[in-house]
């Protein structure tokens, strides 16, 4: 009988965990955005994090985008033959990574790359009391610490997603040109087909994805401490490894709801 | 003594996981003074220094700074009055991804508005008085625990904020700078006349620049007061702060400290049949305070360790020996046999008859007088010492 009533205990436990960690991220991330009324003073930081979270990335970026859209052509190609509808290949390897995988899977290589590196540095700053150092300068740690990466992301996440869809169409076109479709016509069919909402919508997409990746990173990290099971080098570990996991997952739902409201 | 304290926490209890940590602490803390706050390792002090500057909030009490309680104050109160605060972590707190002049710089440029010549002529003053010019631009990695223990000394000091709370600032420094750190705090101190709080276990060197000791135990304030007050305190829980370093060595001898061996001493008085006695033989070891301050306290606890194997060897079950101070040494036992003093003084006197302590008594001027005497049951420690005294004989 015990055992029966501790299934809806648990499962009350999880849901109340929930819901507090995510009133604690929405207060964080509110905060971070408050930052940016100082925004002045934080601008070497801003520039610094462009560069670490924007300049670092685009070598990845670029070399993810190129054989997605290479497979995508490849992919694309022997599926549209089938119809006779090759000359379609530009618009399938355009609109898919406009509208869809230029986002998706910018923000999942910069959670890899990017995120996890700030979840575990916040995370070792918590726990060597570097950030309880800021506090005691009354300097306020969010704001110095969250604020310049949130701003370098939202600026840093659409940038790299217009390299990514670019690189990405190059990508397919080159693999267009491999397998003897003119060129003429993979070019002529984006134009055509491509709209001002599909990039728009890529865009909104990524600007969202900024934001979720970014602050779910940094909250990672910043709680380190909070974290009940672990402590240490191993709560740095784990909080490292929750970033990355819910920041893909939270992009993936994002993704699907906001598709939803533009379809 | 008689204004209304800076800092007032006011029954202070934090519990983390369950685990009460501090438990109704109280504590005043004196503008321009100096506070220590001394106590076991975990007993709960930068916990309770923490409440102060907002890092944790108690689970009850309340914190009264200058007059007005944290919980009244708005942000901008205590924002107010964490600009005029600065702390030193016990583990430096450092910034691994900044230089040593950019971490002690780092408080000028996020809490105040100076030019940037002016924040490196205060960073520069700072680094060269604590000799940090050489490792200047380099990261606290870098460098080894003692100077990022200075770099984390220097940050605290750089605004010169009217209260600084120093968290261990000695821990893991070699025995001649942390003369230094104390000699430096209590002459910025001098100069500066901020308010200091320092967290430390250096006894007894925090008792020569503090104005008011503070003990912790058991999560509450036992003690406050000057360390005379402290120095001069009869109450034995208080012992092993004032006396930490006799303790070891009394462990090392395997013999009774002052304290321990008066009650033990009292305990035979007290419980002796009336056909007891209480045989008291004392050994007075007659220019052993010079022996320690002139040839080092090292040659006399050697001596002490020595005739204490000696006199731990033949002391009969029940019986105690103990230092009563540098130069007397104190046998008791509670019998009915009256020949048990005789047995003590004969054993001690063929002790310091073989000729090679002889020799070395006189090689050191090492005097030794002998005394004994059979007290009666209820007597008090330091009669009965004082009685056995009296008797004394030279005998080397």
């Amino acid at each position: 009988m015990r055992s029966i009533l501790a299934i809806p205990a648990l499962i009350g436990e999880a849901a109340l965990t929930t819901v507090r960690n995510v009133g604690q991220w929405g207060i964080f991330s509110i905060l971070a955005l408050f930052g940016m009324v100082h925004l002045r003073k934080l601008f070497p930081k801003v520039l610094y994090n462009i560069y670490f979270i924007g300049f670092k990335s685009l070598n990845i970026i670029v070399l993810v985008a190129f054989f997605t859209g290479m497979v995508l052509g490849l992919q694309g190609y022997y599926t549209l033959i089938k119809f006779s509808a090759e000359g379609m290949l530009g618009v399938a390897v355009a609109l898919s990574l406009v509208r869809e995988l230029g986002p998706v899977l910018t923000a999942i290589m910069l959670i890899g790359r990017a995120g996890s590196s700030i979840s575990a540095e916040i995370g070792i700053m918590r726990i060597s009391e570097q950030i309880d150092a800021l506090s005691t300068m009354d300097v306020d740690p969010v704001r110095y610490l969250v604020t310049p990466k949130v701003i370098a992301s939202l600026i840093c996440f659409p940038l790299l997603t217009a390299v990514f869809d670019c690189v990405g169409i190059l990508g397919g076109y080159f693999s267009s040109l491999l397998l003897s479709t003119r060129s003429g016509i993979f070019f002529s069919k984006i134009q055509s087909s491509l709209l001002l909402e599909d990039v728009t919508g890529g865009f909104t997409k990524s600007f969202v994805f900024a934001f979720i990746v970014i602050t779910i990173c940094c909250y990672c990290g910043y709680y380190t401490h909070q974290n009940q099971s672990s402590a240490g080098a191993e709560g740095v570990s784990n909080s490292t490894t929750s970033a990355v996991v819910q920041s893909c997952v939270y992009v993936l739902i994002a993704d699907y709801v906001i598709t939803s409201f533009l379809m | 003594m008689n204004e209304t304290p800076l800092i007032q926490l006011r029954n202070i209890t934090k519990a983390f996981s369950g685990r009460t940590i501090l438990n109704n602490a109280s504590l005043d803390i004196r503008k321009n003074e100096i506070t220590a706050i001394i106590g076991k390792s975990g007993g709960g002090k930068s916990v309770l220094v923490k409440h102060i500057i907002g890092l944790i909030e108690p689970d009850s009490g309340d914190i009264i700074f200058d007059g007005q309680a944290y919980s009244t104050m708005n942000r901008r109160q205590f924002s107010a009055v964490k600009k005029r605060c600065s702390y030193m972590f016990q583990n430096n707190a450092l910034f691994d991804s900044m230089t040593v002049f950019e971490n002690i710089a780092l408080p000028l440029r996020e809490k105040f508005v100076f030019k940037r010549r002016q924040i490196e002529e205060k960073v520069q003053k700072r680094i060269e008085q604590l000799e940090l010019t050489e490792v200047a631009q380099m990261y606290p990695k870098q460098i080894s625990g003692g100077m990022q223990k200075r770099v984390a000394l220097a940050r605290a000091l750089v605004t010169e904020p009217e209260i600084i709370f120093f968290d261990e600032p000695t821990t893991g420094l070699d025995p001649i700078r942390k003369k230094t750190v104390f000699s430096m705090i209590h002459h910025y101190h001098e100069k500066l006349n901020f308010t200091a709080v320092i967290i430390t276990h250096d006894i007894p060197d925090i008792f020569y620049i503090a104005h008011t000791v503070n003990i912790l135990d058991e999560g509450r304030i036992v003690f406050s007061g000057s360390p005379i007050t402290l120095e001069q305190s009869p109450e034995p829980d208080l012992y092993p702060y004032t006396h930490g370093h006799e303790l070891l060595i009394d462990d090392l001898t395997g013999m009774h400290n002052r304290l321990s061996l008066t009650r033990r001493i009292e305990e035979f008085s007290a419980d002796a049949a009336r056909d007891e006695h209480l045989a008291v033989a004392t050994i007075r070891l007659v220019g052993m305070r010079t022996i320690m301050d002139y040839k080092g306290n090292l040659l006399g606890h050697a001596i002490i360790k020595q005739l204490a194997k000696y006199i731990l060897g033949f002391l009969p079950e029940g019986a105690c020996a103990g230092m009563f101070s540098k130069e007397i040494l104190v046998l008791a036992a509670k019998t009915k046999d009256a020949s048990v003093l005789e047995t003590f003084m004969d054993r001690l006197a063929a002790y310091f008859g073989a000729l090679s302590v002889e020799t070395f008594c006189h090689k050191h001027r090492l005097q030794v007088e002998l005394g004994g005497t059979l007290a009666t049951k209820g007597v008090n420690a330091c009669t009965a010492v004082q009685e056995a005294l009296a008797t004394s004989k030279k005998y080397v």
